[in-house]
């Protein structure tokens, strides 16, 4: 199938899930916020949170099952910019409240004007970065 | 049947990042070099998504609750504040440096390698210097 089709018919199966866990759960599926519950956030709600992470490591594997390739890449960087990426990903997803799936997905679904302000943003810092990381630095 | 339901969402959720190609971070960093060789498969993932998502929680909203909880949970802030753009800035950046965002770095997990788990180690532990931030004065 054509990359383009496949990532159409990923981005269906992500919708998907959405809105599956929006229909059972009630809940927006932003993977920073259910992934950083499971660690910081009540006890309480944590189960859930627990199952949704398994799945979503997990995913990826029913691929293998049907004998695909999993199309997992490689890491672009090395150790140290990984984990200032890691870090910058984890303050920035926690104060912005959502990454490219609770923001980028769910909030424009929704046409929150917060969503929509941030994935902009976001994009926008990303793209610069790319830009002066690959172009300017020649980095990645 | 919660437990059932949440891993089954994470399932399709893993399933699409990876057929989308959002788990090689070479595709995601594509999307980004806008002003290189530009990689649009973002586009189609993020196009493909949204839509779904739009047209199933208006069926979902019709229903007035959730199957298993008494209520929806969805945000309630409105305000645009120093707090979201700044967050949504830093994220974009780190983002850009290694072609992760949290979805894709936790799915690449079945074929981990030391960088991939520095990088969900401080993502981590950024989550959790960020929450111990207090909230902006209003």
């Amino acid at each position: 199938m054509h990359p383009y089709l496949l990532s159409l018919l990923g981005g269906v199966l992500i919708g998907g899930a959405a809105v599956l866990l929006m229909a059972s759960l009630g809940r927006i599926t932003g993977i920073s916020g259910i992934a950083s519950g499971v660690f910081i956030g009540n006890r309480g709600d944590r189960g859930w949170r627990v199952a949704f992470v398994i799945g979503l490591i997990a995913g990826p594997l029913l691929l293998s099952l049907f004998g695909q390739d999993r199309g997992i890449g490689a890491p672009p960087v090395g150790l140290p910019l990984m984990a200032l990426a890691g870090l910058l990903v984890g303050i920035g997803t926690r104060l912005g409240s959502g990454c490219t799936s609770g923001h980028g997905v769910c909030g424009i679904a929704r046409l929150s004007p917060r969503s929509l302000l941030a994935t902009g943003v976001f994009m926008a810092a990303g793209i610069a970065t790319v830009f002066v990381l690959r172009h300017l630095l020649g980095v990645v | 049947m919660k437990m059932t339901v949440a891993m089954l969402a994470g399932l399709l959720f893993g399933l699409g990042l990876s057929l989308g190609g959002m788990t090689q971070p070479s595709v995601v960093q594509g999307f980004l070099d806008l002003f290189g060789a530009w990689n649009p498969r973002l586009v189609f993932v993020m196009g493909g998504a949204v839509l779904t998502t739009a047209i199933g929680y208006r069926l979902v909203f019709r229903r007035g609750r959730p199957l298993f909880e008494p209520s929806f949970q969805l945000p309630t802030a409105s305000r645009f504040d120093a707090r979201l753009v700044g967050g949504a800035a830093l994220f974009g950046i780190g983002w850009g440096i290694a072609g992760y965002c949290p979805g894709p770095a936790l799915a690449s997990l079945t074929a981990a390698t030391p960088a991939l788990g520095v990088l969900i180690t401080t993502m981590v532990a950024g989550w959790w210097l960020a929450s111990k931030i207090p909230a902006a004065r209003s």
